[in-house]
């Protein structure tokens, strides 16, 4: 039943707007990659934004896109909400686990650069350096 | 037309599926989400070690090559055309997909066999680009590019460039296999038979899937 029906949808809407709309979100994709490389080339040459910024515009442009292959390619968008909410909610675990990692790796290096050995510690911070290393 | 979606339909009393899809399609979507939690682990663990590493490695100095071009400096430009291949190919398989919807044997023959042609073109360029690093000095537990800074880098680089890119090129191999057999099914005639093409559909979530994962790969290695 399910695949007739499907099939009888996608006859009312017509062999022509279903096919648009793939090659819109082709279109989306390829614009938003040619301007990622165009930007990353741009930044090689004249390093004209700060490093994190140009970060946060990548990560953004990814999430857009990954936004688009699982809306339309995916054809998650067009599902009922009860499907999307099942795929949806546990990848908000991502939050987390993205946070955590990263932060973690963060204390890592604060930590490994103030103990290197020969790192002059600054004055306030040497007393808590020398009992640092117990915590190896 | 039991299926048909209405806001006051109760879709938990029973006597029809409650996502409106049918069991396998479910399943597809379910595997895939344990897949991204495992390329995601796989990214996030690179994160951490590039997070706790006081520098690595410049992509831009690492992936500069492409075939037939010898030491002409061109940064991002094969990745890039890497990137196209894939989103081409999805392309081609949600217009198998569509074709499939509209009982159209023969493009839905056509599309698919454009979509493992991308799928092998992919897979030829990820060979060339590991045969050409390989060339240069790097594999696992070899790293031959130095940090940003100028300091000699650790494994660290490699190992998680190597053992990513491979675990996504292993995706797309199998995705490429499994294409394949749907074809031959498609050839057989054996969905023209079963009256429907929904196992083309479900090998599409596969195939997209597998693009999803290049583009986030795209951007941690290759970008950021």
């Amino acid at each position: 039943m399910e695949h007739t029906h499907t099939a009888v949808a996608h006859e009312e809407h017509g062999h022509d707007s279903s096919t648009k709309s793939i090659w819109k979100t082709f279109w989306i994709l390829l614009v938003i990659t040619i301007f990622e490389v165009g930007l990353a080339f741009l930044y090689l040459e004249y390093d004209f934004m700060a490093r994190w910024a140009l970060n946060g515009i990548f990560v953004t442009l990814t999430l857009v896109k990954a936004f688009f292959i699982v809306a339309e390619f995916m054809h998650l968008r067009h599902e009922i909400r009860n499907l999307i909410m099942t795929i949806l909610m546990p990848l908000l675990l991502f939050v987390w686990f993205i946070i955590a990692f990263l932060a973690d790796g963060d204390s890592w290096k604060n930590m490994r650069k103030d103990l290197s050995p020969g790192t002059p510690a600054a004055p306030a911070k040497h007393i808590t350096n020398e009992h640092a290393p117990a915590h190896h | 037309m039991d299926t048909a979606v209405t806001a006051k339909k109760k879709w938990w009393s029973g006597g029809h599926s409650p996502f409106n899809v049918s069991y396998g399609k479910l399943m597809m979507w379910y595997f895939l989400m344990s897949d991204a939690f495992t390329f995601g682990a796989l990214l996030i663990s690179y994160g951490t070690i590039r997070f706790m590493s006081t520098s690595w490695p410049d992509p831009n100095e690492v992936f500069h090559a492409f075939p037939g071009m010898g030491h002409t400096n061109l940064p991002l430009v094969f990745v890039s055309l890497m990137t196209f291949i894939l989103i081409m190919s999805s392309v081609t398989m949600v217009l198998a997909v569509h074709a499939g919807h509209m009982r159209d044997r023969k493009a839905v023959v056509k599309w698919m066999s454009w979509t493992i042609l991308g799928g092998i073109a992919f897979l030829s360029c990820q060979a060339w680009e590991w045969t050409h690093l390989h060339e240069a000095g790097a594999w696992w537990g070899r790293n031959p590019f130095l940090n940003v800074d100028g300091t000699v880098a650790s494994t660290n680089f490699t190992n998680f460039f190597f053992t990513i890119t491979g675990f996504h090129g292993l995706h797309v191999t199998s995705g490429v296999v499994l294409n394949i057999i749907i074809l031959a099914n498609v050839l057989k005639g054996t969905y023209e038979e079963r009256g429907h093409y929904e196992m083309v559909e479900k090998v599409g979530l596969y195939w997209h899937f597998v693009d999803l994962v290049w583009v986030f790969v795209f951007t941690c290695f290759y970008l950021l």
